[in-house]
């Protein structure tokens, strides 16, 4: 089973970003669940969300206590929650980021993407409030394979209601840039 | 002012269901949450502009705004959800884009 | 048609497929997006049906009950505050005979203020005289849905689905979402025998005096009993017509166990995976899955266990001054039966706190090395 966590703040998109990728892995065959966790429910609040990917059905409930992928939609959030307490050496993570800043990257599979300035460039949000769910997927999808970037597009026209074109060409452009550190 | 007393999270302070109050009460006053940190937009006051007429403290959900000879925005609470800049019938207050 | 939806949209597209004449209902955290979908399907003329928007949920429960008694199939949703602020309202829809469905989403009570799962919410309405379901997943939740109304327009009785917070109501899962034909065929047109009619009018509630209000009481506890067997007959023939079988009560390897949990809620799950890997240690555990607590299934739980050793409640809930309940009705109904397992009760996971597998685990270990308590608060924090 693969078990995904998303980190973002209220309002980036976090939520559904783990749908889509649930109904991504859900097309290709997988078992699937996707759950949020909310604390306090405002806009920049740090916002949880889970994903889990199986070729059985699923019986865990709750919160996945050690990911071996973790999803950054801010890159301050890296520091501030103690993301890498979390996980076991050799998980991957994907931070949206355009410069490396974990300073023990060695001890995990470290992705960065400046899913900020694609998503700015297409205009997905505002500079303030950016939305790069759609475009961490893409890298997600490069980074870890563990669905295919046809999926995630086919997966989004159900979660992403504006600007459809626009997320697709942010997930592939995402894709295509996305780098190992 | 009274020096407020320091607010330890629950998670430091309590160990055991035998630390906890019999309810969920706080330790301190609201007032030690600094919502400021909240704000992404910042409200100014156009002091040229102020004629003290107060709508903009008699709205403000925060109660962040003091009412003295001119209002005084107070940026430690205040989480720049800009309604004094909506109702101030002068137009003397700018949401800017900044932390403050 | 398989979609991936939370347990909250499960309910909705379940309602939608039962063609509610009137749905009526006040939001509140964990439930909101159960009548927000309903809005939108009614808004975008999806689904025929009366929206009636009220000021709090005591009034959704009394539109409801003034729809169904005028014989229009009703519908509505809620949870912890909202459900106890309909208290009074669930014993009038019960007492009427209003075969009302109601979604609750199991929110621990307040105070301290919380928004997370725990079922002392809805066992507190136990003696309302509503029938209770409680769901294991999202599937559940839009099948129990459906089977409900068959259930409970047969016997005449209100029900109300559980669903636990956030594991369950936002939580996304494959769901088969049944078309609409084939639900229509299942489910006949609600049709009383007797309703508020302008052409053949007629006072319901009326006042009754001791010669008689007994006998009353009576009926609705014969219709209970009755339920046992609708339950498991519309659970059969749900099988027949969309593939999944239901029943009262819902066993997994417990036919030769001599260890069994007795689980309700999303815990079910993690209680199977607990059973299969204690199975693989050699060791026979068994699983009951309580998916209803009114009617409670006393007849078949005597069944089920006289073969085990021990019997583990789980209860994500607490009668406070006694016991979890679960626990208490499950060793009440065996009170007088001659061969029985020693019962344990452990209280876990209020106000959302997570059961996993090595929780249920350390439980099992804890009755095989003698540590357990008959009673047990389990992962306090002491």
């Amino acid at each position: 089973m693969n078990e995904i966590k998303f980190y973002g703040r209220g309002g980036q998109g976090a939520v559904v970003a783990s749908i889509v990728l649930a109904n991504a892995a859900f097309k290709e065959g997988k078992f699937v669940q996707a759950f949020p966790f909310y604390g306090v429910e405002r806009r920049g609040a740090p916002v949880a969300a889970y994903t889990r990917i199986d070729t059985k059905p699923i019986r865990s409930r709750g919160q996945i206590k050690s990911p071996d992928i973790a999803v950054v939609l801010d890159p301050y959030l890296v520091t501030a929650l103690n993301i890498t307490s979390a996980l076991k050496p050799g998980s991957t993570i994907v931070i949206n980021s355009s410069k490396n800043i974990i300073s023990f990257a060695k001890n995990f599979n470290v992705y960065i993407c400046d899913a900020t300035a694609i998503a700015v460039k297409r205009a997905l949000g505002d500079r303030t409030n950016p939305i790069v769910n759609t475009t961490i997927l893409g890298a997600l999808s490069k980074a870890t394979g563990i669905v295919k970037l046809e999926s995630i597009i086919s997966a989004m026209p159900e979660k992403v209601y504006v600007k459809l074109e626009e997320n697709i060409e942010a997930a592939k452009e995402a894709y295509k840039t996305v780098k190992k550190i | 002012m009274k020096r407020q007393k320091r607010h330890i999270k629950p998670s430091k302070r309590f160990k055991s269901h035998k630390d906890l109050p019999p309810m969920s009460v706080s330790s301190v006053p609201t007032s030690v949450n600094k919502t400021g940190g909240w704000r992404v937009l910042t409200p100014v006051i156009d002091y040229d502009k102020c004629i003290s007429c107060m709508i903009c403290w008699k709205f403000c959900p925060e109660i962040c705004i003091t009412a003295e000879d001119k209002p005084k925005i107070i940026l430690e609470y205040c989480k720049g959800c800009g309604i004094c800049a909506f109702e101030c019938p002068k137009k003397a207050i700018k949401m800017i884009e900044a932390k403050g | 048609m398989k979609l991936v939806i939370t347990g909250n949209h499960a309910a909705a597209y379940a309602a939608k497929l039962c063609r509610p004449h009137v749905i009526s209902a006040y939001p509140i955290t964990p439930q909101t997006e159960v009548v927000e979908k309903l809005a939108c399907m009614v808004a975008d003329g999806e689904l025929k049906s009366d929206f009636i928007k009220v000021e709090s949920e005591h009034s959704a429960m009394a539109a409801c009950i003034g729809a169904s008694a005028a014989g229009s199939r009703s519908f509505t949703a809620t949870s912890s505050q909202g459900l106890a602020l309909m208290h009074e309202m669930l014993f009038w829809a019960a007492n009427s005979r209003l075969p009302i469905v109601m979604i609750n989403v199991n929110r621990a009570m307040a105070p301290p203020w919380t928004v997370w799962a725990d079922q002392t919410d809805s066992l507190a309405q136990r003696d309302t005289g509503w029938m209770q379901f409680y769901c294991e997943d999202n599937q559940e939740i839009l099948d129990t849905v459906i089977q409900a109304y068959k259930i409970a327009e047969k016997v005449s009785l209100p029900a109300m689905i559980s669903l636990d917070a956030f594991f369950l109501s936002h939580t996304s899962e494959a769901v088969d979402v049944p078309p609409q034909a084939d639900v229509d065929r299942f489910l006949p047109e609600f049709n009383p025998e007797y309703k508020l009619d302008i052409n053949n009018p007629r006072a319901f509630g009326g006042l009754v005096t001791a010669e008689w209000y007994y006998e009353f009481r009576y009926k609705i506890h014969q219709a209970m009993q009755d339920a046992k067997r609708e339950i498991n007959t519309v659970g059969k023939e749900y099988a027949k017509s969309f593939g999944r079988k239901y029943s009262l009560i819902e066993p997994y390897k417990a036919d030769d166990a001599d260890f069994l949990f007795a689980a309700s809620g999303s815990m079910v799950s993690v209680v199977r995976d607990a059973v299969d890997k204690l199975r693989k240690a050699q060791k026979k555990a068994g699983l009951i899955k309580m998916r209803t607590f009114r009617p409670f299934p006393k007849e078949e739980l005597i069944k089920l266990v006289p073969g085990a050793k021990n019997l583990c409640v789980l209860d994500r809930n607490i009668s406070l001054g006694n016991e979890g309940i679960f626990f208490t009705e499950i060793k009440a109904a065996l009170a007088n039966i001659k061969a029985k397992p020693m019962i344990y009760g452990f209280t876990a996971g209020l106000g959302g706190r997570e059961v996993s597998v090595n929780d249920v685990m350390n439980i099992a270990k804890s009755i095989e090395t003698h540590k357990a308590a008959e009673f047990n608060f389990y992962g306090l924090k002491k």
